[in-house]
């Protein structure tokens, strides 16, 4: 078990720094035309949206929603509606997701 | 008066330094998600040694999450790697927006890379294509020192704090990925371009490996490239 381990971690490290390589040593250094720049801007929005649904409104594979979505919900309402940070826009949700299991 | 090189490396340091404070927020949340993820991976049986050493060198949070969950479940090492590599496949695209805005070699703009996780990339992006990269640097190294605090103290405390889930933790991850997006949602473009990416990846979540989804959300960019009718 433990060589699954170091051998997971050391293939983990080895993906993770060719896949974090990859833009930087094909695209560096070069002006790229405004209509790619277009996409480029768009690829943050599209990009964390779908992080937000895959977290919270599925359970590995399968959708899912759970205390933690009424949580994440009560999270961000509390951001979008008050000055909050997301410091306590993740307190909310945690706090909100352990009291709704606590209630279960 | 300064030289412009000088001004230029007091442009870089003075970068560097709002993207540490525009951190700290995501720092602290970071700190708890190590943690969590300490705990987790000596529930899996990783050694405490192994679990900081992976935070160390791996540095990305969801794929850490999924190669655990994956060995926890009597899965292969192979089948742990490929899953993270599933669930970081989105530092592609982030590194093909990020590549033009980093100088030097390419060995060293492949270190820079490495700089890349989500919220430094989103913070970084100054919205016109391209990247403050010494912003990138100063936000994501105290992401990084919580990263491995919080790993150092869940897989030392693990024992006494027990299921994780009990705190609510698993809703971290989503609401820290909603606090990014709702920064970066500007106009009616941006909220059409996430509202798209939200219903791709939820088309997907089902039929395709974890990662896919939110990798094929980033196609829906490509909506950039029709010509403007008018400033955004």
């Amino acid at each position: 078990m433990t060589e699954t381990i170091w051998l997971t971690i050391a293939g983990c490290t080895v993906v993770t720094f060719a896949i974090k390589a990859f833009g930087p040593v094909l695209m560096g250094g070069r002006e790229l035309p405004d209509r790619v720049n277009g996409v480029i801007m768009l690829m943050a929005p599209a990009l964390l949206a779908a992080l937000v649904v895959s977290s919270a409104l599925a359970d590995g594979e399968h959708l899912h929603v759970g205390a933690d979505t009424a949580g994440v919900a009560a999270g961000a309402g509390v951001l979008v509606l008050t000055r909050a940070g997301v410091l306590t826009s993740v307190l909310v949700a945690a706090v909100v997701t352990a009291g709704l299991r606590l209630l279960a | 008066m300064p030289s412009p090189v000088e001004s230029a490396a007091e442009d870089s340091r003075a970068s560097f330094r709002a993207g540490v404070r525009a951190a700290i927020p995501y720092a602290a949340v970071g700190g708890l998600l190590s943690m969590s993820f300490g705990v987790l991976a000596r529930d899996a049986g990783f050694p405490v040694e192994a679990a900081i050493v992976m935070s160390a060198v791996v540095f990305a949070g969801s794929a850490q999450f999924a190669a655990v969950a994956i060995l926890a479940g009597g899965g292969t090492a192979g089948a742990a790697i490929a899953a993270a590599a599933l669930m970081n496949s989105r530092f592609l695209p982030m590194g093909i927006a990020l590549g033009p805005s980093l100088p030097g070699r390419p060995a060293l703009r492949a270190a820079q890379g490495q700089t890349v996780v989500d919220a430094s990339w989103a913070m970084a992006n100054r919205g016109d294509g391209t990247f403050d990269r010494w912003f990138l640097f100063g936000s994501t190294a105290p992401q990084y020192v919580t990263w491995m605090t919080g790993t150092t103290v869940g897989a030392l405390g693990g024992d006494t704090l027990g299921d994780t889930s009990r705190f609510g933790l698993d809703a971290i991850y989503p609401m820290f990925f909603l606090a990014l997006l709702i920064a970066e949602i500007k106009d009616r473009r941006t909220a059409a371009i996430a509202a798209a990416g939200a219903v791709v990846a939820l088309s997907l979540i089902e039929i395709a490996p974890a990662g896919i989804p939110v990798l094929a959300a980033s196609l829906v960019a490509l909506w950039g490239l029709r010509r403007r009718e008018q400033a955004a």
